[in-house]
């Protein structure tokens, strides 16, 4: 259910400067609260929490709720100050994980 | 019948809510946001001021609303924002989401999508490494409601 990440952030930096990085990824956030066609409420299923270490270091990381929407976006800050590689995870209710890993060059 | 405590009493009716009130009721109250936010707090109070919400002022579609934080902070190892907590007063469950930072994070900014059910204010808190609380909030008109319903 839950697809393809994306990840956007610069490719390079200047040591010590706070880059942007915007994520993305597809998932249905099912809420929990919806009904199929037969009246049976469909279970819910998120992405409930979001990590970004640095070079093995908890950079951000979020707790989402089911009010988070559907292909969940997030867009937050890190400072650079040596290059290496930001890990992504996305954890998912049923308990899957998905990760995605970018390399920076900080010079 | 036996004199209950006063706690007793308060534990009581909040277990009969809890089982009357299941996942199919409408929407929560400002007073069940307070509540969340009171656990994130321990029950300090959060001073006005610091952070800066965008949100639209009418949302065309509930299911789908941008949502960005800025907290003032110098992000240092020794006064940087450590968690922002977002609450919304009229949806069905009132947490959204916690965001955890770190001085790593350079900046205390965030930004996302929600759902919003209804027209209803969006509250944000941020807590420092100090343990302070800072908070903001902001009212979205929406014409669409959006909770999967």
């Amino acid at each position: 259910m839950a697809e393809r990440p994306r990840v956007r952030l610069p490719k390079d930096a200047r040591k010590g400067e706070v880059i942007v990085i915007k994520t993305l990824i597809q998932h249905d956030m099912e809420t929990g609260l919806r009904k199929d066609p037969a009246g049976n409420t469909i279970p819910r299923r998120i992405i409930n929490k979001f990590t970004c270490d640095f070079n093995g270091k908890p950079v951000f990381s979020a707790d989402l709720e089911p009010a988070v929407a559907a292909n969940p976006y997030l867009q937050f800050n890190a400072r650079v100050d040596e290059s290496g590689t930001f890990r992504f995870s996305w954890f998912d209710d049923d308990g899957s994980v998905i990760t995605a890993d970018e390399k920076i060059v900080v010079t | 019948m036996r004199k209950r405590s006063r706690r007793e009493m308060l534990a009581l009716g909040g277990a009969a809510l809890a089982v009357a009130g299941g996942p199919w009721r409408a929407a929560a109250t400002p007073a069940e946001a307070a509540a969340e936010i009171a656990k994130f707090t321990g029950g300090k109070t959060a001073e006005r001021g610091k952070i800066s919400i965008d949100l639209p002022e009418i949302a065309e579609n509930g299911n789908t609303v941008p949502l960005s934080i800025v907290v003032e902070s110098p992000m240092s190892a020794d006064d940087h924002v450590s968690d922002i907590m977002v609450v919304a007063e009229a949806n069905p469950r009132p947490g959204l989401a916690v965001f955890h930072l770190t001085p790593q994070s350079g900046r205390a900014e965030v930004a996302t999508r929600i759902r919003m059910a209804a027209t209803q204010n969006i509250v944000v808190v941020a807590k420092t490494s100090k343990g302070q609380f800072f908070t903001e909030q902001k009212q979205v008109k929406v014409t669409i409601g959006g909770c999967g319903g």
